[in-house]
């Protein structure tokens, strides 16, 4: 579980998120979603400490994240793992050296558990007959899936994803959503998932968090979303015309 | 606007920087193992790989210089051991050293740039850091010394490769007899020259690979950002190596 409590973010002087209060469920997938430039990834590095709030607490399991010691968050670190965007893989190792990077550099296991337990995580995601190739030989799919094997490789407590299905077409998306889906119940992490592709709201929104413009806007779970009556969530949400299909399907049924 | 202040002081900043930087490079690695596979790494793609180079420049250098003493300042009043002399003198004081130092912070300068810089800007020091892994030491704390370990031989190689350069010029093109040559290359030889290169060839190592590392390791933006990163990491320790083997020669010779 992750809280975070009135967090508060400015670049030279200009806020980019105010006062956001929200629980991060264990268990569950959590969304952060809102229109592009509301403040999302700066919301997620501020999460997993690669920018500091000015204001405010993160609370892992009720530790202050921002004012632990060094050392303590190097052990936590070790229990996040995270997709970015791009994927992000090193482009000097092969498919499966990425997935055993997190190993080697911090796991007691001997070379031949590593590569099993690599193994394993690439498995999970199905890529086992490319653990082999280099990230520039495989498609950008295949690049997330890996990265996600990658972040779950240490058995992370805490997943998070920076729109994990941006630029893939919608079955891959789907293959994607489900699989960390999946893996978070499996292993009942504390997932926070970036998106703004409804097909992943309606799909795996177990708990929504609605930004705008660096206020927290709405917050509730996929089956609320219809239900909503906030203006900004609607006009958000039903831009898309999937949606509004589904919408009047839905009132007529 | 042109800002006189800012101007003055950004060099100033960058150079605090470049100190916390160094500061985080040399800690203590997470684990050992890896950072000797990165280490050995580094001895191949910024050593191994740039002896090539360094043979054929200091090749013709060494050729092209005996060449010009022997046309331009050898006469018949003049000692029979000066071509030769003269030639292993200024590759063994500045050529060896610096020059071939100004060269490899082209390649190799350039290489650490725009290597470091774009994994920088693909997040996959961001993906480092998450982990836990202190990036700019696993990164380039193998580069910095994986560099020094390997430029003492690549001045040898140099040196090696600018004498049989000059000979090649007697043995070829006959400019003048090998004997004299000889004669001239041994000539009231001093060891220590050759260990000056060495000292010197350290710093510069040191200079090349952590200051194009800083350049790399705090690009913003995209790729014009990478690229302007491996220039401005070529252009300023190329500076530096002048200035420091000002400083240097002084220091050792003086
Ligand atoms: N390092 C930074 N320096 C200054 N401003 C920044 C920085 N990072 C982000 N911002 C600003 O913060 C705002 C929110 O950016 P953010 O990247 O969080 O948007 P987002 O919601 O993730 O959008 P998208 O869906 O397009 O990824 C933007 O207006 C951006 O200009
Ligand atoms: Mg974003």
């Amino acid at each position: 579980m992750i809280q975070i409590k009135s967090l508060h973010k400015s670049f030279d002087g200009r806020t980019v998120l105010d006062d956001i209060n929200f629980t991060f469920n264990n268990g569950k997938t959590n969304l952060i979603i809102g229109q592009s430039g509301s403040g999302k990834t700066v919301l997620m590095k501020c999460l997993v400490g690669l920018l500091t709030p000015e204001e405010g607490e993160v609370l892992y399991d009720n530790r202050n994240f921002i004012t632990m010691g060094k050392k303590e968050k190097k052990t936590l670190r070790r229990e996040m793992g995270m997709i970015f965007q791009s994927a992000a893989l090193f482009d000097s190792l092969s498919v499966l050296e990425n997935v055993m990077f997190p190993l080697d550099m911090f796991s007691s296991m001997t070379n031949r558990e590593r590569v099993k337990r690599a193994q394993f995580c690439l498995d999970r995601v199905n890529l086992i007959d490319a653990q082999n190739k280099y990230p520039g030989e495989i498609s950008g799919g295949m690049q997330k899936r890996v990265a996600i094997a990658r972040a779950i490789a240490l058995q992370p407590q805490y997943l998070f994803c920076d729109e994990p299905n941006s630029g893939l077409d919608p079955k891959t998306s789907l293959v994607i959503d489900e699989l960390i889906h999946d893996i978070t119940t499996e292993y009942n992490m504390t997932t926070v998932i970036n998106t703004h592709d409804m097909n992943s709201v309606l799909g795996i929104g177990d708990s929504i968090l609605f930004i705008c413009k660096g206020h927290k806007e709405w917050e509730g779970t996929k089956d609320d979303v219809f239900g909503a009556t906030n203006k900004r969530l609607t006009d958000f949400i039903f831009a898309s015309d999937l949606l509004q299909e589904i919408k009047t399907e839905k009132n007529k049924g | 606007m042109f800002k006189p202040i800012a101007f003055l002081f950004r060099p100033i900043a960058k150079f605090g920087a470049y100190l916390l930087l160094m500061a985080k490079v040399l800690s203590r690695p997470e684990r050992f193992r890896m950072y000797f596979k990165q280490y050995v790494s580094e001895m191949v793609k910024l050593g191994y790989d740039s002896i090539g180079i360094v043979l054929l420049i200091s090749f013709f250098i060494g050729a092209v210089i005996c060449i010009q003493i022997k046309l331009n300042i050898q006469s018949p009043w003049m000692p029979r051991m000066v071509v030769g002399y003269t030639t292993r003198e200024i590759m063994l004081l500045e050529f060896s050293s610096s020059i071939m130092c100004l060269i490899l912070a082209g390649k190799v300068g350039s290489n650490i740039a725009s290597e470091i810089g774009t994994m920088r800007v693909t997040q996959q020091i961001d993906a480092l850091d998450i982990m836990g892994v202190n990036s700019a030491a696993y990164l380039i704390l193998p580069k910095i010394l994986g560099l020094m370990t390997m430029i003492p031989l690549l001045v040898v190689f140099s040196i090696g490769a600018g004498i049989f350069g000059a000979f090649c010029t007697a043995w070829i093109g006959g400019v003048m007899t090998a004997s004299d040559l000889e004669y001239g290359l041994q000539y009231n030889f001093v060891e220590w020259y050759i260990w000056c290169g060495f000292i010197k060839s350290l710093f510069f190592a040191f200079i090349i690979a952590s200051v194009s590392a800083y350049f790399g390791y705090t690009v913003e933006g995209g790729s014009i950002a990478v690229g302007k990163a491996s220039t401005d990491s070529v252009v300023s320790s190329s500076v530096l190596i002048l200035f420091s083997d000002l400083i240097l020669t002084q220091l050792l010779m003086g």
